[in-house]
Order: C-alpha cells, then sequence, then structure tokens
C-alpha cells in the first residue's frame, strides 16, 4: 500500500483507488466488508486525517474517490442514503471531540452504517431556541443520568448511537449549562414513537428519556460546553443537507406538467371553468414559475460570488424564498386541479415510510401538505428573516429576556 | 449563464456613481423636476461628453462608448438609484432602433448628435389606444413620391416635449416601419403630459400630413422586437437601482428612527418588512442580470429572460417603494421626503411598456401553457 500524504495528486488517489477496489470489490464482498476496506485505505472521507477514514486531503478530493469506485463497479453507496445523520454530522463531531478509544471504535461503523445515528436536539420547548433546551443531565457518581424528551428526530428509530444534547447546569444563562453526550440508543430507558405529520406519513420520531444512564467518559468538550460542540454538529448539517438536493427542487416543473396535462385545456381539468377563471390561474402558474426560474438564478449568483470570493446575502435568501414559494406553488397546483383536490386519493396511513409511486395528482396533494414544513424545519422563515435584518441589513436585535439569567429563571410556557 | 463583471464595470460603476452623487443629488433632481423641461439640458450634454451616457451602445465610430448591455445595465441601475432626471431611456432605445432598424447611412446620419447629446432622439410606437405592444400599430405610412407621410396621434412619448428628433413606428405596406420625423417639421404638435411620476416626462404626440424619412428597408419589427426588447431589460436594472435606494432608506431609517425607546428596527414587525424588501432586491437583481447577460451573450432567449426580468421587476420594485414607505411612517408620507419620488417613479416604470400580466401572457405562450 502506497503512503498516503498531503502531495498526493489526483493520479495518485485514482491508483489508491484501484488498490483498494483491488483488495475488496464492491460487486464481490458484502456492504460492511467493501465500506470497512474503503475506510481502511483512507478513502472514507479524505479530509480526515491518516487513520481515522482519511488521507489529510481537500474535502474537495472525495468526488475522485466516488467517481473512480463508480467507474469500476456496478455497486456503489450513497453516504446520504446509508448514514445521513452519522456521515454528514456525527463523524466529523466524533473526530473534534471524542476520546481517542472513541474514535477508533465509532468512525468505522459509521462508515460501514453498522451504526446509524440520529441528533437528539430540538425539543417540544426548544425548537428556534435549541439552547433553551429542558432535558436534564445530572451526576450520578461517574454517570450521568438523562431525562427529558426531544423530539423531530429523523432515523431514531433505527439507529443506534445519538448525539444528544443536555442541561447539566440550570443555574447558569442557558448557552452556558448545555452538555452534549454521546448516548446508545440500545440503553435501558429510550424510547422512540413515530411522530406522525399532517401528511399520515412518519419522517421523524419523538425519543423519551427516562433516566437513561450515560458514562462519564462519553460527554464531548467539557461540562457546560455542550453549545460550542453543537455548533460543529450544526455547521457540518448545513454542509451535508447542501449536499441533499433542495427540497422542492423541480416543484414549479411539476406544477407546469400538471397545467399542460392536466389543467383546464385537458379534458380532465376543464370542468366547466370560465376563461376569466383559466386566464388569472394561468397567470399565477407563470409568476410562481417565473419567481422559481429567479430563485435559480439567484443560487448561481451566490455560486459565482463564491467562487469570486465575494459570498454576498443570495444564500440566506435562498432558504426563504425557496420555503414560501414552495407553499404558494403546491397551493396553486391544488387550485389548477380544482374540485379533484377535494379528493385525497392516497389517504392518510398513519406508517413510518411514504407512500410508493403516486400520480401527477396525488404527488401535487402530497406535497402541498409536506411544504407546510419548508418554512418551518432548518430555521423557520421568521428566524430567516431575523437573520437577514440582523446580520445582513445591521437592524438591531429584540431586547431579549433571555440574556445573561440563569436558564431556570428565564420564563417559558408549558411545552 | 454565467454572471461575472470585470475590473471595468467596477470602474464604470464607480464613475457614474461618484458623477451622479455629484451633480445629480436630491436638490438637483427636486430643480429639474419642477422645471418645464424636466431635465437640465447641460446636465445632460456633460454626461453625453464625460462619461458617454448618451451613446452607451453607439459604436465608437459613430462617436459612442461602443458598450453593450451588460455595461448598460451597470449605468441604469446607478441611474435608477439616484432617481436622476435625464434622457437616458428614451436615448438608449432610440440608439437600440437606429442599430437594429437603420441603415448604415441612417447610423453615421442619427447617431453621432445622438451620443453627444446634440439632439435628442426618441421612440414612438403606442398608437391612440395606449397598449405597449408592437403587434398592435394602427398609425400608417403613406408613400408619397420618395418619401413618405405620417398622420396620427401617438402617446406616452418619452422625452417626446423636449425631443429633436422622433422615431415614429408606423404600418406600411411591407410590415412595420421606423420613420425620422424632425420635430420642428410643419405639422408636428405635442403636448408635455403632467406625468404621476415629476422625474421623467411623457408627451402626446400628433402628426398631421407629416414628411418623414423611413430608416432601413423592409419590414421593421424583428429589429424593433430586439431593440425593446433591451430596453425593458435596462429598465428592469434601473428599477433594481431604485429598488437597492429604497431598501438602503428604509433600512437606515429603522435603525436611527426610536418609538417606544427602542430603534423600530429592532421591531420583528419592521425587520421583517426590511428582510423582504431584501428579497425581493436580490430577485430583481438576478432577473435584471439574467436579462442583460442573455442580451449580451446572444445565447439563451431574449425575450423570455426580458419577458421574466419585466413581469418580475414591475411589480417587486413598486411593492418596494411602498413597503419602504411605510416603514418611514408619516415622513414618508410629507413632500420633503425623498420616497414619494421612488414610489412615483416605481409605478409609471410598471406601467411603462406594457403590464406584468401582459408579459405573463406572452411568457405563457413560449412556455406553451
Amino acid at each position: 500500500m502506497s503512503g498516503g500524504g498531503e502531495a498526493i495528486g489526483e493520479e495518485a488517489l485514482r491508483a489508491r483507488v484501484r488498490e483498494l477496489l483491488a483488495a475488496a470489490h464492491p460487486d464481490e464482498v458484502d456492504r460492511v466488508t467493501f465500506r470497512r476496506a474503503q475506510y481502511d485505505h483512507g478513502l472514507a472521507w479524505v479530509h480526515f486525517p491518516e487513520g481515522y477514514g482519511g488521507l489529510g486531503l481537500s474535502p474537495g478530493l472525495q468526488a475522485i474517490v466516488d467517481d473512480e469506485i463508480a467507474r469500476h463497479a456496478r455497486t456503489t453507496y450513497a453516504d446520504l442514503v446509508l448514514n445521513p445523520i452519522g456521515i454528514g454530522m456525527g463523524a466529523p463531531t466524533v473526530l473534534a471531540y471524542a476520546p481517542e478509544a472513541y474514535k477508533q471504535a465509532l468512525l468505522p461503523r459509521i462508515f460501514t452504517a453498522e451504526d446509524v445515528w440520529c441528533q437528539l436536539f430540538s425539543e417540544p420547548g426548544a425548537g428556534s431556541d435549541v439552547a433553551g433546551l429542558a432535558t436534564r443531565a445530572v451526576r450520578d457518581g461517574d454517570d450521568w443520568i438523562v431525562n427529558g424528551q426531544k423530539v423531530w428526530a429523523s432515523l431514531a428509530h433505527r439507529a443506534s448511537w445519538a448525539m444528544l444534547l443536555a442541561r447539566t447546569d440550570p443555574d447558569k444563562p442557558k448557552h452556558d449549562g448545555l452538555s452534549y453526550f454521546l448516548l446508545d440508543m440500545r440503553s435501558p430507558g429510550v424510547e422512540v414513537r413515530p411522530l406522525y405529520q399532517i401528511t399520515g406519513d412518519a419522517e421523524f420520531n419523538e425519543v423519551f428519556l427516562n433516566d437513561v444512564r450515560i458514562p462519564g467518559d462519553r460527554i464531548l468538550g467539557k461540562e457546560g460546553a455542550g453549545w460550542r460542540v453543537a455548533i460543529t454538529t450544526l455547521m457540518n448539517e448545513r454542509v451535508a443537507i447542501g449536499g441533499y438536493s433542495r427540497p422542492g427542487q423541480g416543484m414549479a416543473e411539476k406544477l407546469l406538467r400538471l397545467w399542460r396535462e392536466e389543467g383546464p385545456s385537458s379534458p380532465r381539468g376543464a370542468q366547466g371553468r370560465s376563461a376569466a377563471e383559466i386566464a388569472v390561474l394561468r397567470d399565477e402558474v407563470v409568476r410562481v414559475h417565473v419567481e422559481s426560474e429567479l430563485l435559480g438564478i439567484t443560487n448561481q449568483r451566490t455560486k459565482d460570488a463564491m467562487r469570486a470570493g465575494t459570498p454576498g446575502p443570495e444564500g440566506s435568501v435562498a432558504k426563504l424564498v425557496q420555503a414560501e414559494l414552495n407553499k404558494e406553488i403546491t397551493e396553486l397546483a391544488l387550485s389548477v386541479i380544482g374540485s379533484d383536490a377535494l379528493v385525497y386519493e392516497t389517504g392518510y396511513p398513519l406508517e413510518r415510510v411514504e407512500a410508493g409511486e403516486r400520480s401527477l395528482r396525488e404527488f401535487a396533494k402530497h406535497d402541498f401538505l409536506r411544504s407546510r414544513a419548508n418554512s418551518i424545519e432548518g430555521g423557520t422563515s421568521e428566524v430567516m428573516r431575523n437573520i437577514l435584518g440582523e446580520r445582513m441589513l445591521g437592524l438591531p436585535g429584540e431586547p431579549r429576556a433571555d440574556k445573561d439569567v440563569p436558564w431556570k429563571e428565564i420564563p417559558r410556557g408549558r411545552a | 449563464m454565467e454572471f461575472t463583471f470585470g475590473e471595468e464595470h467596477e470602474a464604470l460603476r464607480n464613475t457614474v456613481r461618484s458623477f451622479l452623487d455629484a451633480e445629480s443629488d436630491e436638490a438637483a433632481v427636486r430643480t429639474a423636476m419642477a422645471s418645464e423641461r424636466g431635465h437640465d439640458p447641460g446636465l445632460w450634454r456633460r454626461m453625453a461628453g464625460e462619461i458617454g451616457l448618451a451613446g452607451l451602445v453607439v459604436p465608437e465610430v459613430h462617436g459612442g462608448a461602443g458598450m453593450g448591455p451588460v455595461e448598460a445595465l451597470v449605468v441604469f441601475e446607478e441611474l435608477g438609484r439616484s432617481l436622476a432626471c435625464v434622457p437616458a431611456l428614451s436615448s438608449y432605445f432610440a440608439a437600440n432602433v437606429v442599430l437594429e432598424v437603420g441603415s448604415e447611412a441612417d447610423q453615421a446620419k442619427l447617431l453621432p448628435d445622438l451620443a453627444s447629446g446634440r439632439a435628442l432622439l426618441t421612440v414612438a410606437h403606442v398608437d391612440a389606444g395606449g397598449r405597449w405592444d408592437l403587434g398592435v400599430v394602427s398609425n400608417e405610412a403613406r408613400r408619397e413620391g420618395e418619401g413618405s407621410l405620417l398622420d396620427g396621434d401617438w402617446r406616452y412619448v418619452l422625452d417626446g416635449h423636449v425631443a429633436d428628433r422622433i422615431l415614429a413606428v408606423a404600418r406600411t405596406s411591407d410590415g412595420l416601419g421606423v420613420f425620422q420625423v424632425e420635430a420642428d417639421a410643419p405639422g408636428v404638435s405635442r403636448k408635455a403630459l403632467p406625468g404621476l411620476d415629476l422625474t421623467r416626462r411623457l408627451a402626446d404626440l400628433r402628426l398631421d400630413r407629416v414628411a418623414a424619412r423611413r430608416l432601413g428597408e423592409g419590414d421593421a419589427r424583428a429589429g424593433l422586437e430586439r431593440a425593446w426588447l433591451r430596453t425593458i431589460a435596462a429598465l428592469a436594472a434601473e428599477q433594481t437601482g431604485a429598488a437597492g435606494r429604497c431598501l438602503e432608506l428604509a433600512t437606515a431609517y429603522a435603525k436611527s428612527r426610536y418609538q417606544f425607546g427602542r430603534p423600530i428596527g429592532s421591531f420583528q414587525a419592521i425587520k421583517h418588512q426590511c428582510a423582504d424588501l431584501l428579497v425581493k432586491v436580490e430577485l430583481m437583481r438576478s432577473a435584471a442580470w439574467n436579462a442583460a447577460f442573455v442580451a449580451a451573450s446572444g445565447e439563451g432567449d431574449l425575450e423570455v429572460a426580458v419577458r421574466m426580468a419585466r413581469s418580475y421587476c414591475a411589480e417587486a420594485g413598486f411593492e418596494v417603494a411602498a413597503q419602504a414607505l411605510q416603514i418611514h411612517g408619516g415622513m414618508g408620507f410629507t413632500w420633503e421626503h425623498p420616497i414619494h419620488l421612488y414610489l412615483k417613479r416605481a409605478k409609471s416604470s410598471e406601467l411603462l411598456f406594457g403590464s406584468a400580466i401582459q408579459h405573463r401572457e406572452r411568457l405563457a405562450e413560449r412556455l406553451a401553457l
């Protein structure tokens, strides 16, 4: 095996991938065997240091590895499908803060997806204000005992490990009393329940923690320094989510298809609508199409500005516009469908998994409901407007009731 | 489409901004808008001579600056920002029409005077029906010997009351024609319109058996369409610049105005409005940049890019000005504060060159909807 190093070029990297494939080929061995070999070759995440699944290279070079594997193998694995939270957020946090033994034990199993991970930050009483969370961790000898309720946890029902943020000192101001733990989800007292959404699906979970014991060496960072560790996780969340296709990408295209195939000018969509009604609807369809195109152009401007080294406010604008536009587009889709939107063909199954095949109409109706969350998840539109107002325009912040106040004295409603 | 601006664009922006800051501040705008002509001819000649604004896209051989749509974008953003009262849009429209429709000889005859600022040239194409659409032209030109005779009414001619020459659009036996009319020719009468927007003047034009010379040969429709679209792209840039200025004014006011012991910008009710204005200005900028870069590259669909920009900037430009006025509270309703000048410019810019709905209707046709 050739040694890794800072100066490794693209060709050497590709050669190293071919060495990996000679040692373990994904078409021939099982997933865990192949991914473990990829980890041992430093090709799991090339920007990690040697010995931790990486080669100390620039993160951009991971694409070379993926490309070379795809050239020589039919079987490929997508990190974001296998273990999105573990690979996207867990691994960088473990690398930055976990004790050495945990790095060695956990990192390879994150990459092989033997251990799926989840994140336990949000609570019923702590959404936009996540640093105000109430889950308590209390010392018991060397261990910690945790009690509380977490919510909006994707993959918690499949996870072996969680990144847990809990309050260890309620007498300190809210950011200073938090600690960050690695939680074994198989511990006694951890209960996971599906959280049904307005769509009838359950993409997320509620997690109840009742006297859950966590060994003392599973605290990441120092006691009371959990917020700093959480920032590492959240920064990586942004990077990881950037890798997903943005929610709603192509929603406007779907609306145009719906109009052409099933809109008022089609036999099924006509429904005796007047010329005026059709004209008004058509104008709205074009309007949201234009805004969607302009959002795409704005994203392009963001990329160009970043390449030129002068990022502007365009990126922060995108999240807000996309969320609000998705709702408008899907509302309009229901107007285009007309009275038939009274019917919800798929029903509300109250199942974990989203239903499979859907027609264009069924998609539109489902998206109408699902898009309600776009302006809530990943930062509400109100929080986004605060960010734009305060960080981009320099407007002053609201007077705060929670600044320099012990957490336990901050007014709160009933969760 | 990749949006890259070079150092020359930054230099151009700085030049135009410094010039306008010095020569067309609010006091100058108020003086010009109260004057009979509606603009300061001396200022316009200086802008023509010192920074080449009159002949922005006129080739250097005809005395112009030889620039293109991206440079025009930069210039018009700045003009919109300052609300400068100058016949820039009318001149830009006219220059594009001459370049698209005129022969070499027409260009040599008309463009040098336009570029130097010696003679104002404008385009008249909206007929008595008042519809901004090159597909709706009812005025007809009659042949008379070697030349043509024009009769009829043309409405809403940009700077028509002070133009030295007018390019009038009329139907002919072989499609649309563009005719050069001297403003002092017998049979020309024109009436300055009292405008909603005092910073950009319009006039109605009546021609009664006026002898006119036709530009170029054959149907001018395609050339006129291109010139029209490029002008609307420049207007979108102007609207973006004006909206950006409204956002600056509103944000500055929200920081300095105190009520209930706090700057009003610390209230989310105001802060979120400012954020929404920022969003609109950024989307306007994307729309205007896209239209300008498509026009400059010759790639992509100019009509689609411009109609997208037009429909978005028309509505968003007004919404930004209107909301900026609201953020200024009672102060925003006074004559003394400049925000009403932006509000009026935004509404007039929305109404020029066809409504957003009209442009979306054409987009729908292009999208087969």
